[in-house]
């Protein structure tokens, strides 16, 4: 295999990884939030949550890279904090998975904690379980297939980009350039063996996933 | 010791106003119809209301008083809670199920300890199992073996019979009982059964509408004649005797502050506490106490008033037997026979005592 696919095998693995982690802890509390309730902005929120999932990536992209751009509102800001611009590096492209693979992990844990319902947690305060206490002992070890569920399809999702990475992070080898870049870097020369190698493993790749959590889901069930 | 609860709460086509003022020890039951306001007033006095505002003191200690700004969050009230639906954490053991509550209780307040729990509410052999496993009677006991273990200052039951079939409620009534006898935790226990509520509770709470029509001791509650309220088929009276003794003829003779009666021996031995319920209907008065009479059991018995019935040919009359209230469904054509008016000594010639308890 190509030196610079091995590059983009494990800068995928990595982006997609450290996505998934970040957004299990933000999108936790927010879910939490949604199904509890949410009081009046709940609407506004779900949607915003929601929308990765309609736009075109592209035009995510673009937003992105205009917000994160010098002149952008957030550009202002990570210089003004030091922290430099975010566009075309890993950092940015973690920043731009975690909106596009938002839906995937908030709406699983929402869903979990709303069919959890509130009766667990009452029973819990009537066990002296402060709030935070029954989330830990309660709620979290319900919601497990939940978190499974999301982990996997927030993982699996960010796996799968290509517009958003491409107007964020550029196509730089070893640095911003993910499987699907490669894939398509691949076609673009004419390297056919190459891109099959890649898209092949990808293909394999989606289908066992899918086919697990089929599996885990069934095995919930029975 | 006693239990003051006064809650306002206002939802679309329901409003909950209640004064409670409640002894601080025994069972009181909450016993209404469905949508009466019971679940929701022990679910205020839990705090798993927050819409609802007022005030309660639990013995001395203020859990609440929304004047001053003062509210405990359910999880700092000292109370156990027993869901209608039992509501066991299904990721946790029985024991862990058990050990959830506890474990969150200080360790200077536990005063019931995990044995005597397990074993006054027979689960021993359910420790290691996950509540799926567990039939609904199963469910219950721990259910209330989970929230004895927090030691509760006051345990709060919400219809934790309602969801079984009648055996399985005839297998916990007597776990009930001796949670009754055994505890000194006041518990305050939801209901719309009558044969719960005749058999559990000493003191009586009725709702109507979000409203308590009438609250008090059991007996004196059920002998009002303001209110027509019946446990069962007919209003009665419940009462509260000690077996004395048995004779030859299968019968045993309890007794209680009024007098003693004679009913069916059900093999308790003397000493037993059993609890009696005399119907109005059943009750009819003389002036002699009648020896040539089929009726076993006679008390002496003072009026204390007459009212009018459902019916315009028979009257409500409220005795007292002693200490003991009692009631009897005369027609008014007796009533006028007898010269039956306040303060009159009479006897009350009683057809059935049903044991119930």
């Amino acid at each position: 295999m190509h030196p610079a696919d091995i590059d983009a095998i494990w800068l995928t693995v990595k982006l997609a990884t450290l996505t998934t982690l970040l957004l299990l802890v933000a999108g936790t509390p927010l879910a939490w939030w949604l199904a509890r309730g949410g009081g009046r902005l709940k609407s506004v929120v779900e949607a915003l949550v929601t929308l990765p999932l309609f736009l075109p990536p592209t035009v995510l992209g673009f937003y992105l890279l205009v917000l994160l751009g010098p002149q952008g509102p957030f550009g202002r800001l990570t210089q003004a904090l030091g922290l430099g611009l975010l566009p075309f590096t890993f950092a940015g492209l973690i920043v731009a998975s975690m909106v596009y693979s938002l839906p995937f992990v908030v709406q699983p844990l929402q869903q979990a904690f709303a069919a959890i319902g509130a009766r667990p947690l009452e029973a819990a305060a009537t066990l002296r379980a402060s709030p935070i206490d029954a989330f830990f002992s309660v709620t979290l070890p319900l919601a497990r297939p939940g978190f499974a569920t999301a982990a996997i399809l927030g993982f699996a999702h960010t796996v799968g980009e290509f517009g958003v990475v491409l107007m964020i992070g550029g196509n730089i080898p070893g640095k911003t350039q993910v499987l699907s870049m490669a894939i398509y870097n691949h076609v673009e020369t004419l390297e056919y063996d190459n891109a099959h190698w890649l898209a092949g493993g990808m293909l394999l790749f989606s289908f066992l996933v899918l086919l697990s959590l089929n599996l885990f889901r069934r095995g919930r069930a029975a | 010791m006693s239990i003051a609860a006064r809650f306002e709460l206002a939802w679309p086509g329901f409003a909950l106003d209640v004064d409670l003022d409640l002894p601080g020890k025994g069972v009181t039951a909450l016993f209404g119809p469905s949508g009466s306001g019971k679940t929701t007033c022990l679910r205020a006095i839990a705090g798993l209301e927050r819409g609802a505002r007022g005030r309660l003191e639990v013995n001395g200690e203020v859990w609440q008083d929304d004047a001053r700004g003062v509210f405990l969050p359910t999880h700092r009230r000292a109370l156990g809670y027993v869901f209608q639906d039992a509501a066991l954490f299904p990721h946790l053991s029985v024991r862990g199920n058990l050990d959830y509550g506890r474990r969150r209780v200080a360790a200077r307040e536990r005063r019931v300890q995990p044995a005597a729990a397990i074993e006054l509410l027979g689960i021993g052999a359910l420790l290691d199992r996950l509540p799926e496993n567990l039939s609904g009677g199963e469910k219950s006991r721990v259910a209330m073996a989970r929230a004895l273990l927090t030691s509760p200052r006051l345990l709060l039951m919400d219809e934790p019979l309602a969801a079984l079939d009648h055996p399985r409620k005839q297998e916990i009534l007597p776990y009930l009982e001796k949670l009754h006898d055994e505890l000194e935790i006041p518990i305050l226990y939801v209901s719309h059964a009558p044969d719960e509520v005749a058999r559990l509770a000493d003191h009586l709470v009725v709702l109507q509408g979000g409203r308590a029509l009438a609250a008090g001791p059991l007996g004196e509650t059920l002998a009002r004649l303001d209110l027509p309220i019946r446990l069962g088929e007919d209003a009665g009276v419940v009462i509260d005797a000690v077996i004395a003794e048995r004779d030859a003829w299968h019968l045993a003779r309890v007794e209680f502050p009024g007098g003693s009666l004679w009913v069916r021996d059900g093999g308790q031995p003397a000493g037993h506490r059993v609890r009696v319920r005399i119907l109005a209907r059943d009750v009819s008065l003389a002036h002699s106490r009648g020896e040539d009479s089929s009726a076993l059991n006679a008390l002496p018995a003072k009026v204390v008033a007459v009212a009018d019935d459902t019916h315009p040919a028979t009257a409500m009359v409220r005795l007292d037997a002693g200490a003991s209230p009692l009631i009897a469904r005369v027609t008014k054509r007796s009533v006028a026979a007898l010269g039956v008016r306040e303060g009159m000594e009479l006897w009350a010639r009683i057809k059935a005592v049903a044991v119930i308890g």
